[in-house]
């Protein structure tokens, strides 16, 4: 589909333009945060001399624009700088991180669409049913307890109380050496080499923080499912399927639930894009070392570097996960063509 | 798959084995914390607290503390004796300017090369130079240029001073002047970083009791036992998991199931509940003080009868019982006559509301004013509730004002690089364990942590005869107490509690508290 592989260039090309501006307001705002990393990082018993050290081998004495030039080229190479609170060049903090918090947010994601999903097809079907009332109480519950309450109450149930689930001790139990990094995601690491305990280990300590997250981003697909499914049910081309005698199931998923899926799946790039960033209360609880940490505790300590790495790493994923999206569109519905914008 | 034994390196695990889960008995301990360890290398600029721990488990000094009870159970370094670490023995020459060591003839780095005084020397003006903490921290002890340091032999070393000073020793106990294999640094060296700051930042090079095995920043440090070590008692476990946990939760959780052996720096309220169930040490932290600052260049607060309405306005135990947890020793209510140098001392002061007035009365603020109570969002686990208890007591005495929360990255900034925080929390703690110290740092005009901007030439000239003094002289202890009264008349820091540092164990023992408040896995068993 050469039309499809020319429009997905042309999509990549319109988000140059957004990625520059990410890196503008990024250097900006994190040189407006409050709080002198020289200062910080000079350690504890530092004097004005060793501070002004520090500065200087950090940059930061350099006037503004300076920096920002200096940053650009270091970026245009692939560098994204040091990150002074892991002490880690900041793109292997984030090959490491962004996959950790990838297969969390991707695993809960796909536990909570396969919860989602038919049950806010069942509750459209069947509005005012006790399947409906069972959807709205688990909704409501999901969007109201925040997520590291979830997990503290996870852990205590299942982990203190009845000790089924294995240690919150990150993504792999300490029995476990972890791998050397390859994909960054353990399960395909695990399968591919064929290591059933190991797999089964990331998968046990991957079980409580999806459920967590899951409870959390269930709300909103269920919601959106049901809501459009309503919409469809309810539309002209549906009573006239009905009218021509189609079966119940062509209409449902045939023709109503295709036509549904749409909203859903701009939610669920809005929920994954959302979560991603957002789960770092559930990273704490389980000790994950996931991005959304890595980000906050830059953040506190004016770490730029780290936090303008994953500013522009979150840019980049966004681009791309909108370019999936559109691209799935065109799949799901064909009348919808990257020609006709 | 399964191996036996856990002796194999990581290196040469294949990828994602199980080690035996039996393993986590005698010979491996799990240890969980809420820091993260951001280098192996403590002179690196940048290098975080939690880090040193790396330089006091993979590297020797020369010399170390002794060991002895600590007050409240466990055991604690001792200051007042030192031991050998890779140095055999040592001497003073008679004037106090020439300290001679003798390097154990059998100490050997890891890759096996034996450790030499060029190695000392070396890893000494690595310290003195690469500038900021380690190079403040050697300054303390009076060490400040590289020509200082001698190799005489390959076995003999020696350290020229500028000055005696009872601090010298001492200092190169504390976790800055470790010992790096300089063949292995030099070899990583280049031009533009000639004291190899990038290798040994990931790749550590000692002669300590551990090495590293595996660290991943920001997961999980695995120390692996040294069996060659000879700078003290080979330690009981073969391999130590240091794993990061943030969430204190989830920290109380693990050690209560008994699934980590150690979790260190617990919170106080973790400490007081746990207490029934594991074992908790909570060792009070020496030569350490949070205290209330007011700072001199609020106008109000250059009255002394203001400063004493506050001293006795606080209301101490129900801070002491509501942010401590009573964790820690009181540090009001002392006797008004001072006889000793003990220090951290009780302050002569305690909370009574008719003298708090009475003073109040005789000041020049007899109404009351407004001033900010500037806090920590970073420390906010002690100092809200601390600042808000003492909020609610001093607007009985008309004094108000906002709680002014400040961002853990700007305190430093605001409270003491520019001392501009007018009533503030502080909390201070000398590694070096002398009165003399603590008041260098906190009391001397312009030095860092005197966040109060106090200034008294009596104080500066006391500080500067008794800071080198040896404690035994005659003359030191009339002196230090001199400083006491008036540090306790002046009022620029009003003491609340001596803080504790919180460990608790559930299947290890041998813990033991160090001035630097980091893990020393050493003397750790399994039982």
């Amino acid at each position: 589909m050469p039309s499809r592989l020319k429009a997905s260039l042309m999509r990549i090309a319109q988000a140059i333009p957004v990625v520059v501006g990410v890196v503008i307001i990024s250097f900006l705002l994190t040189r407006a945060l409050p709080g002198d990393p020289a200062v910080y990082f000079a350690g504890a018993s530092a004097d004005e001399a060793s501070i002004a050290e520090v500065r200087e081998s950090l940059g930061l004495d350099k006037p503004l624009i300076q920096q920002f030039f200096l940053y650009t080229g270091d970026l245009l190479q692939g560098n994204l700088g040091n990150s002074l609170s892991s002490g880690q060049p900041v793109l292997t903090d984030l090959a490491k991180r962004l996959p950790a918090s990838l297969e969390l947010t991707l695993t809960a994601l796909i536990l909570s669409c396969a919860i989602a999903i038919p049950l806010g097809v069942l509750a459209a079907t069947r509005p005012g049913s006790m399947i409906d009332h069972i959807c709205r109480v688990l909704v409501t519950a999901g969007v109201s307890l925040p997520t590291f309450f979830t997990g503290i109450v996870l852990i205590y149930v299942f982990y203190y109380l009845l000790g089924w689930a294995p240690s919150p001790l990150g993504r792999l139990d300490f029995i476990y050496i972890s791998p050397d990094q390859v994909t960054g995601f353990y399960l395909i690491e695990a399968a591919l080499a064929g290591d059933f305990e190991p797999w089964l280990g990331a998968v046990k300590q991957l079980i409580l923080p999806a459920t967590t997250l899951a409870l959390f981003t269930l709300a909103p697909l269920a919601r959106m499912t049901r809501a459009a499914m309503l919409t469809a049910l309810g539309s002209d081309f549906i009573r006239t399927a009905r009218a021509a005698g189609l079966s119940d199931g062509k209409i449902l998923y045939g023709y109503a639930f295709r036509n549904a899926i749409l909203p859903v799946i701009t939610t669920l790039g809005m929920v994954f894009s959302f979560s991603l960033g957002a789960n770092v209360l559930v990273e704490k609880v389980f000790a994950w070392p996931g991005i959304g940490s890595y980000a906050v505790e830059a953040l506190v300590v004016s770490d730029y570097a780290a936090v303008q790495g994953f500013v522009l790493a979150m840019a980049l994923l966004f681009v791309a996960l909108n370019l999936v999206i559109d691209l799935a569109y065109t799949l799901i519905d064909p009348r919808i063509g990257f020609d006709a914008r | 798959m399964k191996i036996g034994g856990g002796v194999l390196g990581a290196s040469v695990l294949p990828f994602l084995k199980v080690l035996p889960a039996s393993a986590a008995g005698k010979d491996v301990l799990v240890a969980v914390t809420g820091q993260t360890i951001n280098s192996l290398d403590l002179h690196r600029t940048g290098t975080n607290r939690a880090s040193y721990q790396v330089a006091v488990n993979c590297y020797d000094r020369l010399v170390s503390f002794g060991t002895k009870e600590a007050p409240g159970g466990g055991l604690s370094y001792d200051y007042s004796v030192i031991e050998p670490e890779l140095a055999e023995s040592w001497m003073i020459s008679d004037d106090g300017l020439l300290l001679t060591f003798k390097i154990k003839s059998n100490a050997t780095f890891w890759d096996g090369r034996k450790v030499t005084a060029a190695d000392v020397k070396w890893s000494f003006d690595r310290a003195v130079s690469v500038g900021g903490f380690p190079t403040v921290q050697m300054k303390a002890g009076g060490f400040v240029r590289p020509e200082q340091f001698t190799a005489v032999d390959e076995e003999t070393f020696t350290v020229a001073l500028d000055r005696p000073s009872k601090l010298s020793l001492p200092d190169l106990a504390v976790p800055v002047p470790f010992v790096i294999n300089s063949e292995v640094a030099k070899a990583h060296a280049t031009e533009a970083d000639p004291w190899a700051m990038e290798y040994l930042h990931k790749n550590p090079a000692g002669s300590g009791a551990f090495k590293v095995l595996k660290w991943e920043a920001g997961e999980q440090l695995i120390y692996e036992r040294n069996d060659a070590w000879v700078g003290g008692p080979l330690p009981a476990v073969k391999r130590v998991v240091l794993r990061e946990v943030p969430s204190p939760a989830t920290r109380r959780a693990l050690i209560e199931r008994g699934d980590v052996q150690v979790s260190f720096d617990i919170p106080n309220k973790d400490a007081k509940e746990l207490e029934d169930k594991v074992t908790v040490y909570s060792t009070p932290i020496e030569n350490c003080l949070y205290c209330v600052g007011l700072n001199t260049n609020f106008e109000p607060f250059r009255d002394p009868d203001v400063r004493k309405a506050i001293a006795y306005a606080i209301p101490y135990q129900e801070i002491f019982q509501a942010a401590a947890y009573e964790r820690g020793s009181p540090l009001w209510g002392g006797e008004s006559s001072i006889t000793d140098t003990a220090w951290p001392r009780k302050s002569p002061y305690y909370t009574d509301m008719e003298k708090a007035k009475a003073h109040m009365e005789k000041s020049g603020y007899a109404k009351g004013f407004d001033v900010p109570f500037s806090i920590s969002l970073g420390l906010a686990d002690w100092m809200e509730p601390t600042a808000l208890l003492i909020q609610e007591s001093l607007r009985k005495l008309g004094i108000t004002g906002e709680l002014e929360k400040i961002p853990g990255a700007n305190w430093r900034t605001a409270a003491l690089v520019e001392k501009r925080l007018a009533l503030h929390l502080e909390n201070f703690g000398g590694w070096l364990n002398t009165p003399d110290y603590y008041f260098f740092w906190a009391y001397q005009k312009g030095h860092l942590f005197n966040s109060s901007n106090y200034e008294n030439p009596e104080v500066e000239a006391l500080v500067n005869e008794t800071l080198h003094m040896p404690m035994d002289d005659p003359a030191y202890a009339p002196k230090i107490m001199r400083l006491f009264e008036i540090a306790f008349e002046d009022l620029p820091r009003i003491p609340l509690w001596q803080p504790a540092l919180n460990v608790a164990t559930n299947g290890a023992e041998g813990y033991e508290s160090w001035f630097h408040r980091q893990l020393d896995i050493r003397p750790l068993k399994a039982v």
